[in-house]
């Protein structure tokens, strides 16, 4: 038995067949490779794997510790429960990237260098992308397009990044970064910022996620933005821009959520909300933190994408997302209900959910390190989150105006897979001894203590009376909101006209004075030239040859041949050397 | 089961009893919160029991007004053709 076989590698490889299958034979073998990779990363052993030199860099394509290993759980884990919601998909294409992306991340997880880094993050980006591409329709199209775009765009800063930071460094290899923060640095840094969603780079994740197909959307909310955490913890522990950024995020995502009508667009505002609280914890730094960020990223890719996996059954079913359009479907959908709110409870940090067992660890963190100002806000995020998730979308989704949609539970397959995230949602806040101990530090950390449950629920409770008393304030409106997308989706078109318009026009009369002014100017000084230069230059030319050529004839007649001629005027020479001797010297 | 304890929060004939026991909480709350031991207590407000029912409360009522002020006086709120 080998130490360690490559996840990514059974992801990757696995895609291959999925096409050439089909019937009950596809859908065991799509269950059985998630499965593989899981057991994989239970068995593999920390060390260094792969270690290779490439144009003459030192490569390590797996570098196996106690935090990829607690992310590689965790993204295995959800890709089986990704899979196994997305079952009766007919065609291969989205399993395919699928698989792809998954790999793509676990090999991000598991590089030991910046190439390999750089070529797996590209990877999630391509196989990602498909997974809106997919859903079809002029909308989801052009949001892939940005999103492609976008991530191009940030994977070349990433790129840059690296090839500056290895130059100044003469390495490779991905770690804590040391030394001073140079342009390389910061470059690195906002590649992984961009992944991460913070703002003002967010926008591509609140624009594309919505657009993606109802399976995509979830294996998009699990992996991008986590994957972007764990690179953030490894290189970046104890930035404090990082902190700050955190904190903003944390709030960011929960203002707009106010404002959404789209109910997977207000669950992507969680995302960046949920994943400022593990940027804050990376840039405190602290082993609490770290370990808080971690823990927290775990539980979040779970509830999170059985939150999705809720909303995105919602719209299986219904054909609809807009929470002006649904409500009433608590009578034909009670399952989907249900574990919806496990979910929602999960992400608010109600005690006994997975959520409070981790997100506390932030919180306490940023208490520890006197950071009052961090706690306070994002103790008001996870206000926001319940309001949000907890309260507004199940109110507007499911409860609320009966719309008299004809809905049905969702097929079997997604039930469970729901089944399966709600299950993990609160083992994890019963139980959290065996996430504990994955962490990368050790944990002295005890969530259940009696202030930190009254507390918690306080907060909780009295946002849900705010709920209640301002219900009315907090109904959906039929509009969008305008995020940092705007800069390229109307600042673009800003940019066409300013080069259509005023550039072109500039560019049509510099052309005119040029062929009006420039041009005879340029005709008239190159016959002048022309002139000058047969009149004046080829005159003094000629004129020195041909003085040349008559000074030569004169030397030849010189030249006789006869020796006395010679000797007669070397003595003529000698007697006037003589005679400039005697008269000058004396 | 499941189908009785979704159907207790959309059903009309139970609205009186849902907002009975959600005040009910709401009160337990406030009354476990002065009853729990506080150890180690670090910030002021750590010390004050129901602050986080107040913390609670007022934060919802600020982020709803002013994500909502943004949104329709800040003009981030647009129609949905907005970018067509």
């Amino acid at each position: 038995m080998t130490d360690f076989v490559h996840p990514a590698l059974i992801f990757i490889l696995g895609a291959l067949p999925i096409p050439f299958l089909s019937g009950t034979i596809r859908k065991a073998y799509l269950v059985v490779v998630p499965s593989l990779a899981i057991l994989a990363v239970l068995t593999m052993q920390p060390g260094s794997y792969g270690s290779m030199e490439f144009i003459g860099q030192n490569l390590q394509i797996a570098k196996v510790d106690k935090l990829s290993i607690v992310f590689a759980t965790v993204f295995t884990m959800m890709a089986l429960i990704g899979t196994v919601y997305a079952l009766h998909l007919r065609e291969a294409g989205q399993h395919v990237a699928a698989f792809v992306y998954v790999g793509s991340a676990l090999g991000v997880v598991f590089a030991g260098d910046y190439l390999t880094l750089y070529l797996f993050w590209e990877g999630m980006a391509f196989a990602s992308a498909y997974l809106v591409f997919a859903q079809g329709g002029g909308q989801a199209i052009r949001a892939a397009f940005r999103y492609l775009m976008v991530h191009i765009t940030g994977g070349l800063a990433l790129l840059g990044g690296i090839l500056l930071h290895g130059t100044a460094t003469g390495s490779l290899l991905f770690g804590p970064i040391e030394g001073g923060m140079g342009a390389g640095t910061y470059l690195i840094l906002a590649g992984f910022l961009l992944n991460a969603a913070v703002p003002p780079l967010n926008a591509w994740l609140t624009d594309a996620y919505p657009e993606a197909t109802v399976t995509g959307a979830v294996f998009m909310s699990a992996f991008t933005t986590k994957t972007a955490v764990y690179v953030l913890a490894r290189a970046f522990p104890g930035v404090e821009l990082l902190v700050w950024l955190g904190t903003v995020m944390a709030l960011y995502g929960v203002l707009y959520a106010v404002l959404e009508n789209d109910c997977r667009r207000l669950l992507a505002y969680h995302i960046v909300s949920q994943v400022g609280y593990m940027v804050a914890g990376v840039g405190i730094g602290t082993e609490l933190a770290v370990n808080g960020s971690t823990s927290h990223a775990f539980a979040h890719i779970l509830y999170k994408a059985l939150l999705f996996m809720g909303a995105g059954a919602v719209i299986y079913v219904t054909g609809r997302r807009k929470l002006t359009e649904l409500g009433g479907l608590y009578k034909s959908m009670p399952i989907t209900v249900a574990l919806y709110m496990i979910g929602a409870f999960a992400i608010s940090a109600f005690p006994f959910f997975s959520g409070f067992v981790s997100k506390s660890m932030v919180v306490a963190a940023a208490g520890q390190d006197h950071r009052a100002l961090v706690m306070l806000a994002l103790t008001m995020a996870s206000s926001g989150t319940f309001l949000h998730t907890g309260l507004k979308l199940p109110y507007y989704m499911f409860y609320g105006t009966d719309r008299g949609l004809a809905a049905r539970e969702p097929p079997g397959n997604m039930l469970v897979a729901m089944g399966m995230a709600a299950a993990l949602c609160i083992a994890i806040g019963v139980f959290p001894g065996p996430l504990y101990a994955l962490l990368p530090y050790p944990v002295a950390f005890e969530p259940y203590t009696g202030a930190h449950i009254t507390e918690s629920l306080g907060i909780l409770m009295f946002t849900a009376l705010g709920f209640v008393i301002f219900l009315r304030a907090l109904d959906p409106e039929n509009t969008i909101s305008i995020d940092t997308d705007w800069f390229y989706r109307k600042g673009a078109r800003y940019f066409m006209w300013l080069a259509e318009r005023p550039l072109a026009r500039y560019e049509k009369a510099v052309s005119g004075v040029s062929d009006t002014a420039v041009l005879p100017f340029l005709h008239g000084s190159a016959r002048a030239g022309l002139r000058l230069d047969l009149g004046g230059v080829d005159g003094i030319v000629n004129g020195i040859a041909r003085s040349i050529l008559d000074g030569g004839g004169v030397l030849r007649r010189l030249q006789t041949g006869v020796v006395t001629h010679y000797a007669l005027a070397m003595i003529a020479g000698l007697t006037a050397a003589i005679v400039v001797f005697a008269v000058v010297w004396r | 089961m499941i189908k009785h304890v979704v159907d207790f929060f959309g059903d009309e004939e139970y609205a009186r009893q849902r907002h009975r026991l959600f005040y009910l909480v709401l009160i337990l709350i406030v009354a476990a919160d002065f009853a729990v031991p506080r150890e180690h207590v670090e910030y002021l407000w750590e010390r004050l029991p129901g602050w986080s029912a107040v913390y609670g409360f007022g934060s919802c009522v600020l982020l709803i007004f002013v994500s909502k002020f943004l949104g329709h006086q800040g003009g981030l709120m647009r129609r949905e053709d907005y970018y067509d």
